[in-house]
């Protein structure tokens, strides 16, 4: 399967994208924010990074870009569409997804190997996971508090469009410990940690042993197996 | 492409205009130039300068620039070199940085660098411009930036003006670092009041790069254009030109610039991939990146080493404020550019390159063969001088040098008269180590550093040496550790500068790598104190003896003079980072063991050395006497084993002693993973004749802490013996105890050590 990774002016993670998606056993493509063209892949991600250098908002320009045209397109019509950090930012600028994220409620940035519980499995990208499942992820942000409006909360929790939540300590001090969302059809998922870091034993979460993590690999072997089945 | 507008001026200081007008009286001095060295810009030129030429000469002849005050004793580092310390270096000293060959068709590139007073002034911008400046020192030999380091030194902890400094430089690094989607992978931090009102903070840059993608500063090529490119030029970091333009010519100008340069992460990463994107598309000839003294440095640099001249035309510079003067041009350190040569056919190519990247790029000359820069404005020629004389004949100094009367006094008050304790009250002691400002676990600091991007970090904070890997095919990877001891200076500057050198050589060891090369950002006071002089070139001194024994070369660094706090210089800081190989990541050594029930062996031998230690100043805020000896031929053999070891798969875990001692290196090695150990110093001060207090805090050099499993102990031992170094086996770890025991002195659980640990940073600053 040909997996899409979109790079931004400002892009840091696209390169670790690009490798997950390979050792998942897909064809990692690169795709550059300036064309409308998605080069016929099955699936898209956004990495992370500091898109036009989060000026304005994170997200919000990198959200306009001409790409985003037909990734809006693509995810409409049920394409799996992975957001992560400044992707996951860009997909609630664009409107694939609820809220929005702002300043980490410490105000300074922060990075740490996350325990994340899987809320929901019915998605294109957690569909190998075990609700309830709790899973290390790495999480480095400085703009990771997830916020929406009460009505849009009540929305996300009775539709069940959380997918994963923080366990322990809060490290945004988002709303209901929110880490990552899903649109209502399961195919479009975004989340602050950084699950492109957990896919290869050495350099990723310590876990039980030192870089060890690799549950970030099941995230991008969940869309392989939807869209071969 | 679009020129500035500049405003037309009857008062444009002319080559022609300066020619006619000898008398006429230029602020030189409050440019910074000695009466002596206007003296001689005038008889290089036959003519007094123009102010743009004043402009250049007084930005590159300063210290900053033209190191005039260290230059005659860096020179020992060309001298004191072996074949040996040739074998890998590709690049030398001169260039931007230093390049090794780590073999498979790669090389690295790697430089430490000062950013320290503008950090005092401006904090976060101060050191964010540091990061920056030192990442295009990388881009511009043709390498990928890949990791970062920072070694910090703030004032007093407990000084009501520290935490301004490190919530600011900390910031900058976090928001420069991690915008720029580099992995900060380690450094060090320290608190000392003699850095109270001059924090040091040295920058450290790694690139990789295939051994064809190598680029040079040189402008060679006549007709070969000059193109700058990245952000436009502004008014900032050009404290020194205000005054040229407010004082001399030009009443209407914009009258206070900031001297602080202000960095732009988002443009410098936009950059570096445009560059990269350059070079494999084989279209740049020669690059510069522009740091201090900008557009004067990049041109008159790039035309000296080229053995050519250049032609510019200053109208093309795009401008952010297009009120700036011409002096102000050339003297402009706005960040995040670059000077590229390029051939007149491949230029389309690279402009299309830019263009895709929204990289602003304007042409603004080009290389000539006369051995002259030329630089015009608005059709007037405003520079024209020998660029040699601008950027490698400047002035040199052989400053006096005096040992201070101090020195002696100093080195006698020795530690070994303190009061030493026994039994508990020594576990009290470590636990007061462990929560002491300088050994204390600096996580607050680095958990803002982004360290997994890129996806290649082996190791980093808090293991000795950061780690990461170059080739995802064969696991190929480098190691850099940077280290100094700014005590151990002040009582030996000459053995300190070698101890820091060691120190840095055996954290890139124990992580199982190869030493291969040294990079150093020598900090010190003010050069015209001759005991600061006496300083600099004992330790320069010191430090090119040690690389000699050691058998690396110094590929680069900078100098760092007039740190001082009122009259009170700093210790002399020369940190140093040393480079190694190493042939596969998967062989990395952390610095804590994560199993139950290994062995835990001592490498090398404990003397009582206890003078300048962690536990003299902690303990009993003494700083007096000897600094430890240096044996760099023991550091040589600990070095060799600890690669066989490595690459063996001998042991599992290996961690330095230094700081603190063996105290330390035991609560850090069990504080790592979370896991204790049972230790028992009787072997140490049996065999060594050492008290238990020198057993467990003194910093002998040379040793090493290594955990190794059970099944590989005999043969563990055989290879220390077989290389001759000293071995005990002194502990055992225990990972379900979560406690130190330290047999008949001692216990100390580790949720007490890691809450001292964390108690001074984290809980001051957060």
């Amino acid at each position: 399967m040909r997996v899409g990774v979109i790079t931004f002016p400002g892009t840091l993670d696209d390169r670790d994208a690009q490798r997950a998606v390979r050792l998942a056993g897909h064809e990692a493509v690169a795709l550059w924010h300036g064309e409308h063209d998605l080069h016929g892949v099955d699936a898209l991600v956004l990495p992370g990074g500091f898109s036009y250098g989060d000026y304005l908002r994170c997200g919000a320009i990198a959200a306009r870009s001409p790409i985003m045209t037909e990734v809006v397109e693509a995810a409409e019509r049920g394409m799996p569409v992975l957001g992560i950090c400044n992707g996951f930012q860009m997909l609630t600028e664009a409107r694939l997804l609820p809220g929005g994220l702002v300043r980490n409620q410490t105000g300074v940035f922060v990075r740490r190997d996350q325990v994340l519980r899987v809320e929901r499995t019915s998605t294109d990208w957690t569909n190998r996971f075990d609700e309830g499942q709790e899973i290390v992820i790495p999480l480095k942000n400085g703009e990771g508090r997830f916020v929406a409006t009460p009505e849009e909360i009540a929305r996300i929790e009775d539709e069940g469009l959380v997918v994963f939540r923080y366990v322990g300590d809060d490290p945004n001090g988002s709303v209901d410990a929110i880490a990552g969302l899903a649109n209502a059809a399961g195919n479009v998922v975004g989340l602050m940690p950084h699950p492109e870091h957990a896919v290869e034993l050495g350099f990723g979460p310590t876990t039980t042993r030192m870089k060890s993590g690799l549950d970030g690999l099941d995230i991008f072997k969940s869309a392989l197996e939807r869209i071969a089945a | 492409m679009t020129a500035s507008t500049q405003r037309p001026s009857a008062l444009r200081d002319t080559v022609d205009r300066a020619a006619a007008t000898p008398e006429r009286e230029q602020p030189f001095a409050a440019l910074g130039l000695k009466p002596d060295e206007y003296a001689r810009i005038r008889d290089i030129l036959g003519r007094r300068p123009t102010s743009a030429e004043l402009a250049m000469y007084s930005v590159m002849w300063s210290e900053h620039c033209s190191y005039k005050s260290s230059k005659t004793h860096l020179r020992t580092f060309g001298q004191k070199v072996t074949p040996e310390m040739g074998e890998r270096l590709m690049v030398g000293m001169g260039q931007n940085a230093g390049v090794i060959d780590v073999g498979e068709g790669w090389a690295v590139t790697f430089k430490i660098e000062s950013h320290n007073h503008p950090s005092f002034v401006e904090p976060f911008q101060g050191a964010a411009t540091g990061v920056g400046g030192i990442v295009r020192d990388i881009i511009s030999m043709g390498a990928r930036p890949v990791a970062v380091m920072d070694a910090l030194r703030f004032g007093a902890i407990d000084h009501p003006d520290t935490a301004r400094v490190v919530h600011g430089v900390v910031g900058g690094i976090s928001f420069y670092g991690n915008c720029l989607g580099l992995p900060n992978i380690g450094g060090e931090t320290v608190f000392d009041a003699v850095y109270q009102g001059n924090p040091l903070v040295n920058a450290l840059a790694v690139g990789v790069l295939r051994h064809e993608d190598l680029h040079l500063a040189n402008a060679t090529g006549v007709g070969n254009k000059v193109v700058l490119f990245g952000a436009r030029t502004g008014g900032d970091g050009i404290g020194g030109a205000s005054i040229l333009a407010s004082e001399s010519f030009d009443d209407e100008g914009p009258a206070k610039r900031p001297a602080v340069q202000v960095g732009d992460p988002f443009a410098e990463k936009v950059l570096i991939e445009c560059c990269l994107e350059l070079y494999a598309a084989h279209v740049v000839e020669g690059i510069q990146d522009l740091g201090a003294a900008g557009i004067s440095c990049a041109t008159s640099e790039l035309a000296a080493n080229g053995d050519s001249g250049m032609r510019v035309e200053l109208d093309h510079v795009l401008l952010r404020d297009p009120t700036l003067t011409a002096e102000e041009i050339l003297m402009s350190e706005s960040q995040e550019r670059m000077m590229a040569i390029v051939a007149p056919e491949k230029l389309d190519e690279f402009l299309a390159i830019t263009g895709k990247w929204d990289v602003e790029t304007s042409v603004l000359g080009e290389v000539t063969g006369d051995g002259r820069l030329v630089i015009t404005h608005s059709g007037d020629v405003i520079v024209d001088v020998d660029p040699k004389t601008v950027a490698i004949d400047s002035p040199v100094y052989d400053r006096p040098m005096a040992r201070p009367e101090w020195q002696d006094a100093l080195q006698a008050d020795t530690a070994r008269n303190l009061p030493r304790a026994t039994g508990a009250a020594l576990g009290d002691q470590l636990l007061a180590l462990a929560g002491s400002a300088n050994l204390a676990d600096a996580s607050w600091i680095t958990d803002q550093y982004d360290d997994y991007v890129l996806g290649n970090t082996a190791l980093s904070t808090p293991d000795d040496a950061g780690m990461v890997r170059i080739d995802e095919e064969s696991g190929l990877g480098f190691s850099v550790a940077v280290d100094a001891n700014g005590r151990y200076c002040q009582l030996d500057p000459r053995e300190g500068a070698k101890l820091a050198l060691a120190e840095a050589y055996r954290n890139v060891a124990v992580s199982g790598a190869t030493p291969v090369g040294v990079s150093d950002c020598l900090n010190f006071g003010n050069p015209e104190i001759p005991a600061v002089m006496w300083q600099f070139a004992e330790a320069v001194d010191g430090l090119a003896d040690g690389c000699v024994e050691l058998g690396i070369p110094v590929t680069g660094g900078n100098v760092s003079f007039y740190n001082q706090t009122g009259e009170t210089q700093i210790h002399p800081t020369p940190v140093v980072g040393v480079l190694g190989i190493i042939d596969d990541v998967d062989r990395r050594l952390p610095s804590g063991w994560q199993d139950d029930g290994q062995a835990l062996f001592l490498l090398g031998t404990t003397r009582d050395e206890l003078d300048g230690s962690a536990w003299a100043g902690a303990i009993h805020d003494h700083l007096g006497g000897m600094p430890p000896k240096v044996d760099l031929a023991a550091e040589k053999a600990l070095a060799g084993l600890m690669h066989g070891v490595a690459f063996e798969g001998l042991a599992t875990a290996a961690h330095d002693l230094s700081e603190g001692g063996l105290g330390m290196a035991v609560a850090e090695g069990a504080l790592r993973f979370g896991n204790g150990a049972r230790i028992w110093l009787s072997g140490i001060t049996e065999r060594d004749g050492v008290d238990d207090t020198a057993a467990l805090f003194s910093e002998s050099g040379a040793r090493a802490l290594v955990a190794v499993a059970r099944e590989d102990e005999v043969k563990f031992t055989g290879m220390c013996e077989a290389r001759g170094v000293p071995v005990l086996r002194i502990g055992v770890t225990d990972a379900t105890s979560g406690e130190i025991e330290i047999q008949d002195v001692a216990t100390l659980s580790l949720a007490d050590l890691r809450t001292a640990n964390r108690a001074p940073i984290r809980s001051r600053f957060a």
